[in-house]
Parts: structure tokens; sequence; C-alpha cells
């Protein structure tokens, strides 16, 4: 089965793809979104640290 | 303790993520058959049953952790359920979305009130509720306790929920196509099988990274996480 | 008992004297019903198969907006603290609290009914099992709305946040109120919508007061 075939999914490939598509951006979305949300955690803790030791 | 045994136990599950990802694939693409029926587009199946399972598992497994929270209050299991709501929500909206594609071909319609798909989109509305509720409180004891009230609530509705919506959905148009487990190919269940596995493992994954954070976030003024080697460097 | 008249007779007297608040609901659901016809069209098929749907919707969204001021008084005023301490136990207070809302917001609802009925044409066997259902119905609105109204005192933005946690939970009495019309419409028989919708009464007036009471607890702490 060529390649152009299997993308084609028999005239679905819309449907298919739009479907694993999305999941698959959802899925980068959500890992890019939770790590992002650790080095913001991550870096304010460093400044209320050096707040913390200026005083 | 929790902190660092989550830290360690994030790649195992990210890695069986991606393996059962990539076999669940495989099996889904290339090794089940067309359908008679259905030819290709059946293929988002394998999509679109496991993140609709895994949106119920996890609302249950999250009122679990937040009844757990309030009762013994333990914080722990209150962030542990603040930190599966989104991958639930997002699960739940993945399966509304894949099963809206599945739709179109099998249906004609975009959208059809088919009694699953709206009980997965009243399961969206009660995640929402729950994740809106815990972010509209600023103190987080009070809104970890609020939103595991609400969850309890919810967790306790979602069967009424199912049950009326089926009942109305049969009211108005016959019960839409049933995939009997049995009449699948073996292939079909074996990818279906992997790719359940594969969105669960992602689904811990996600959440002990998420929870990592929260523990960061509610700690920060403890000794134990000023000495942590990430937030010292 | 004595706790329950008291507080439904309390209540009842504060919502007599802040009259507005009781019309607003009121006129707030007969502008809701007003309006579908002039936006569906007048054709009278069209709007008998409506109705149901319509009335049941407005009673819905007319309940949600008064959910508001359940306990957001008492709270400002610093009252529902001593009822947290009253001796007696919190969940017949609570009850009678939502028994005095779903009289102010509820019981107008269900008395108006077969007035707006009337403007889609419905005839008189689907306005009695209309009525018999929002008569069945909007105390579980009002109940499952003290839950919600519980949880979000005292928070900015309370009254939207409130529709978004309460709506999700009242959907199966929508679907049985509305079913039991359509079905007697449609003459078969109409007794499982509302028996359905009784049992969800009789479930919802032996838990919900016990757990806003809980909410309550944890939104005073």
């Amino acid at each position: 089965m060529s390649w152009s075939e299997f993308f084609a999914m028999k005239g679905y490939a819309l449907y298919v793809w739009g479907s694993y598509g999305v999941a698959l951006s959802i899925f980068v979305i959500e890992i890019a979104l939770v790590r992002h949300k650790r080095k913001i955690t991550l870096r304010q803790l460093r400044l209320m640290r050096d707040a913390g030791e200026e005083e | 303790m929790f902190y660092g045994l989550a830290g360690k136990l994030v790649p195992w599950f990210a890695a069986a993520a991606a393996v059962l990802f990539a076999v669940g694939l495989y099996i889904g693409f290339f090794v089940a058959p067309t359908d008679a029926v259905q030819s290709e587009a059946y293929r988002i199946i394998f999509i679109h049953v496991p993140t609709s399972i895994l949106s119920m598992f996890i609302y249950l497994v999250m009122a679990g952790y937040a009844a757990l929270g309030l009762i013994f209050n333990t914080r722990l299991s209150s962030m542990m359920a603040t930190a599966l709501a989104p991958t639930g929500a997002l699960f739940t909206f993945i399966a509304l979305w894949t099963g809206a594609l599945w739709g179109k071909p099998m249906w004609g319609a975009w959208w059809v009130w088919d009694a699953r798909l709206t009980s997965e989109l009243i399961l969206l509305f009660l995640y929402l509720g729950f994740i809106s509720l815990h972010a509209s409180i600023e103190d987080p004891r009070r809104a970890d306790r609020a939103a595991a009230l609400l969850a309890i609530v919810g967790s306790v509705n979602v069967p009424i929920i199912y049950f009326s919506v089926k009942w109305w959905n049969t009211l108005h148009q016959g019960a839409t196509i049933k995939f009997t487990g049995t009449s699948m190919q073996i292939a079909m269940q074996q990818a279906l099988f992997t790719m359940l596995l594969a969105c669960w493992a992602y689904a811990i994954a996600m959440t002990l990274l998420r929870v990592r954070s929260i523990i960061l976030e509610r700690e920060r003024n403890t000794q134990w996480v000023q000495d942590l080697p990430e937030v010292r460097s | 008992m004595s706790l329950l008249v008291l507080v439904v007779q309390r209540d009842l007297l504060l919502a007599v004297r802040r009259r507005a608040d009781v019309l607003t609901t009121l006129i707030f659901f007969i502008m809701v019903v007003s309006l579908f016809p002039l936006g569906v069209g007048p054709e009278p098929v069209m709007l008998r198969n409506m109705a149901p749907g319509v009335v049941w919707v407005a009673a819905l969204l007319a309940s949600m907006l008064s959910l508001g001021r359940m306990f957001s008084a008492d709270y400002q005023d610093g009252t529902l603290e001593q009822m947290l301490l009253v001796p007696q136990s919190l969940s017949m207070l609570v009850l009678g609290k939502i028994l005095a809302h779903w009289m102010v917001s509820g019981l107008p609802l269900v008395l108006l009914a077969p007035v707006l009925g009337l403007q889609f044409d419905m005839t008189g066997q689907g306005l009695g099992v209309l009525v018999l259902g929002l008569l069945l119905g909007t105390p579980i609105l009002s109940m499952i709305g003290a839950i919600g109204a519980a949880l979000t005192l005292g928070l900015r933005g309370g009254g939207v946040l409130v529709s978004l946690l309460v709506l999700p939970l009242c959907i199966p009495v929508l679907i049985f109120g509305t079913g039991a019309v359509e079905a007697v419409i449609s003459g078969i028989s109409y007794s499982a919508n509302l028996l359905l919708l009784a049992a969800l009464l009789v479930l919802a007036l032996v838990f919900t007061p016990w757990v806003t009471a809980q909410a309550l607890r944890i939104s005073m702490e």
C-alpha cells in the first residue's frame, strides 16, 4: 500500500487525520503547558529565596 | 518523599506511553483490516474510545482523591485531584472532537445528539465546573475542599445523567450503532487495548508532572523545598 | 420541626420586604418564555412542540438567577456565622432556607406556567402535566442550586459560577420534566417520567441539606 494511498484513507483522510491531528496537538500542547508551569514555579521559588536572603 | 517518588516515576510512564502509542497506532493502521461498513473511517475509534473511557475513569479517580482529601484532610490527595482535572477535561474534549469527526462520515452530521456524545459533553461541563470553582477561590485549602465536594456530588450524578440521557435519546432516535466487543476483529481489539494503556500511561505521567508543580507551589515556604537541587541552582 | 418553620417564616418575611428580588425572577421567566415565539415564529404547531422545552429551560434559568441571594445576604451581615453555631442540626436550618427560596422562586413559576402555556396554545392535559412536572422539579432545582450557592459563597463572579456548577446536575430534571409533557401530548403514558422526577425529588430531599451544610462549613472556615 503506497504512502499516498495510506494518507488518503480511502477518501476519509479529513476525518481520520483531523481527529488524530487534533488529539496529537492537544497532547503536545498539554505537555508544553505543564513543563512551562514547572519552569515558572521554580523561577518564582528562586525569586522568593533571593528576596528572603536580602532581608 | 512523594515529590521525589513522582519525579522518578514520570519518565517511566512517559516512555511507556510513547511506546504504547507507537505500537497501538501501528496495529491500528497497518494490521487491522479495512472495515466492511465504514472502510477507513472506523480507525478513529482507536483514539475516540480510549479517550472517552479515560475521561470517565479519570473523573471517578478524581472524585475518589477529592473524597480522600476531604475526609482525611490529607493535602496530597486534594492536590492529586486538582492535578487530574485538566488532563481529564482534555481527554473529554478529544473524545468529543473525535466523536464528532467520526459521526460525520457515519451519520452525515458533525454533531449528533447521540446518548454517549451528549453525556460526554455534560461530563466536560462537570470538569469545567470543578476547575473554575477551584480556580476562583484564593485560599487553597477552601478551594480544595469546595471543589472536592463538587466532584463527589458530580460523581453521584454521573450515573443519573447517563441514564437520563440514554432514556431521552432512545425517546427521540433509536440508539445509534453499538460496537459489540466480540464482533470486532482481533487486531482491532489489540489496537484498542494498547491505545487504552497508552492513554492511561500518558494520563499518569501528566498528572504526576503537574502534581509536582502544585506541591512546589503549595510548599514553597517549607525548608525542604528551599534546599531542593533545582531550586538552589 | 419548629426550627424549620422558624427559618422558613424568617426568610419569607425577608423576601416579602425585598419584593423586588422576587418579581425580577418572575419577570425574567415571563420574558424568556415570551421571547421564543418572537424568535422562532408564531405557527402554533411548532410552538406546541417546543412549549415544554421552552418553559422548562426558562424555569431552570430563572431559578439559577435567584440562587445567588440564598445565602449571600446572611453571609454579608454575619448571621450565617451565628447560624453555623446553632445547636440544632444545620441541615434542618438549610432545608428551611431552601424551602423558603423555593416558595419565593419555584412556586410562582409553577403557578405562572399554565398562563404561559396558553401562549403556546398547549392543551389542557399537556398543561396539567407541565405544571405537575414543574411542581416536582423546581424544588430539586432549588436544592441542587443550594449546594452551588453554598460552595460559591462570597466569591466574585459567583452568579455565573453557580450556573456553571449547577446546570449540568439539573439536566436529568429537565429531561424528565419535558419528557413527561411530550409523553402526554403524544398520547403515551407519562407516569414513568413523573415517577422518576419524584424519585429525584426524594433523593435530593435526603441528601442536599446535609451536603449544603457541609459546603457552608467549608466556605465559612
